[in-house]
């Protein structure tokens, strides 16, 4: 599987604080990487530089030519102005607005890819109410119409459970397999635990990044990235917190 | 009616509250859904500011109210994250203070200076009708044009980030579209209730409506209804217009959210 984007000793901080350190990553053709660490470590920060809103202090990141401008991004589920009046259908349309067609009229091409993705969320119904009226599972699946309706190669998503009920979250999982098929997917998660049958790759972020190329993860690594105590504990087996977490 | 009506005052009146309902409507969406209300409340009052010079200078207040509140506009849109509610606050009372000083250091009487308070659309003249309608066509041609741009960064303005949207430009084009909306409406209602009628048809129109376009439309058609009825009441009763056009926008907010919550309760109760 080739590289899709190469990110090499990229620091970057803000104002003079900083908050990722000679961070290098590989992102893979069809990858499912998660990127975990403690709130604050810089895993959203690594995704505004990957999408370009922000440019790094030092180092470089190399997206290949026919994956830039295709990026799909899922920001965190309260970053959008729940203030504006828009429908779920409106708000997935909005994904279709880029640098070439801010200035032109929805096509029909853009209105057809939208009403399609809502059919294929099972949202189609709802596509005319108002996205502050809709369910946290509906409004977090509309947001990644919204990303999808553009094609993307990548699709990076912030916290994608964060605001969501344990049914929701199933039916998000199920969806983001399915994607994974034909995309690469990136999610940036605190708690790694709903991914956990999902992942290819993962890689912990304070500051610094570990990358683990099989997937694997041991309490070391991860009493360094969040600091405190870890215990690793397999999947259905009871498990007690640390004393002095 | 006829009668009032063929006076030259009345007609460009009535002309200039048209016109400056439009603009209110097309830019009043997006003061009210981007929270840029104490935005727009700080730039209407460094008007005062220009004005205030521009008395001084001897020059048409107007110019000197516009000059200040595009400076105002650029700043704003320059600082851009960086602004505060504390320096849009500072720079609202920094206005006014300005203003006060150059109209005290200005010899004699300055006679139309209530009217850039608290507005008097009746005092409207053939040039003022030009103005504005020069200003509308500035104000609802850029939405026309960058529509789609101006709901992207009024919607989620880290998702235009992330799609290479123009964002800085795009916030920078609505403050200064805010910046010239503001100085047609102190024409109409004065640098102290520019704020309201840049709000109430919105606040009405969003009660009827959840579609953005919709609400555009429907704050027009307050708008123009607020506006006509305050000159005319103006007129007959005898009180200032802008203070009116603000108290039937109040009232008819009022009653309308009224009658909603009243229909509410009984689909409640049945």
């Amino acid at each position: 599987m080739g590289h899709l984007i190469e990110i090499t000793d990229v620091s970057f901080g803000y104002e003079d604080i900083p908050v990722l350190e000679n961070v290098s990553l590989d992102i893979f053709e069809r990858d499912f990487l998660l990127l975990i660490g403690p709130n604050g470590g810089g895993k959203t920060t690594l995704l505004k530089l990957i999408l370009g809103i922000i440019k790094p202090w030092s180092g470089s990141i190399r997206i290949l030519r026919d994956v830039a401008g295709r990026l799909g991004y899922v920001p965190q589920f309260a970053s959008f102005n729940r203030n504006f009046p828009i429908s779920a259908l409106e708000m997935v349309l909005t994904g279709c607005i880029g640098p070439q067609n801010y200035l032109k009229r929805h096509t029909k091409d853009d209105m057809e890819k939208a009403e399609m993705i809502l059919e294929k969320i099972n949202l189609h119904d709802k596509r005319h109410e108002n996205v502050k009226d809709l369910s946290g599972g509906q409004i977090q699946k509309v947001l990644i119409a919204r990303a999808l309706v553009s094609e993307p190669v990548v699709l990076l998503l912030d916290e994608p459970t964060a605001s969501i009920d344990i049914t929701s979250k199933t039916s998000l999982l199920d969806f983001l397999n399915e994607l994974n098929e034909k995309m690469t997917i990136v999610v940036v998660t605190h708690d790694p635990t709903p991914f956990a049958l999902t992942y290819r790759h993962i890689a912990c972020l304070n500051k610094n990044l570990y990358f683990h190329e099989k997937g694997e993860l041991d309490a070391h690594i991860l009493e360094n990235v969040y600091g405190c105590p870890v215990e690793l504990l397999g999947h259905g087996i009871p498990h007690t917190l640390l004393k002095k977490h | 009616m006829e009668n009032i009506l063929s006076y030259e005052f009345m007609q460009n009146a009535i002309l200039t509250g048209i016109m400056a309902s439009v603009i209110c409507g097309f830019i009043g969406p997006f003061i009210v859904t981007k929270r840029m209300v104490f935005i727009s409340g700080g730039l209407s009052h460094t008007a005062f500011g220009g004005l205030g010079i521009a008395y001084w200078l001897g020059v048409k207040p107007l110019y000197g109210a516009t000059a200040f509140v595009l400076l105002a506009a650029g700043i704003i849109g320059n600082l851009e994250e960086k602004i505060s509610d504390l320096f849009i606050g500072i720079l609202w009372a920094v206005g006014v203070a300005v203003g006060i000083i150059f109209i005290h250091m200005t010899p004699g009487y300055t006679p139309d200076l209530m009217t850039f308070l608290f507005g008097n659309i009746l005092m409207a003249s053939r040039t003022d009708v030009i103005i504005t309608l020069i200003l509308l066509f500035l104000v609802t041609l850029p939405i026309f044009i960058f529509y789609k741009g101006f709901v992207s960064v009024a919607l989620d303005e880290e998702y235009a980030r992330a799609r290479q949207l123009p964002v800085k430009a795009l916030n920078m084009g609505l403050i200064i579209l805010i910046a010239l909306s503001i100085v047609t409406l102190i024409q109409v209602v004065g640098i102290i209730l520019v704020i309201a009628l840049l709000t109430i048809p919105v606040a009405i129109a969003g009660e009827m409506s959840m579609n953005f376009k919709r609400i555009m439309l429907l704050s027009i058609v307050f708008g123009i209804v607020i506006c006509l009825s305050g000159l005319s009441l103006s007129y007959f009763l005898e009180l200032p217009s802008g203070a009116l056009i603000i108290l039937i926008g109040g009232m008819l907010l009022t009653l309308i959210k009224g009658a909603k919550k009243l229909s509410s309760h009984r689909k409640t109760t049945v």
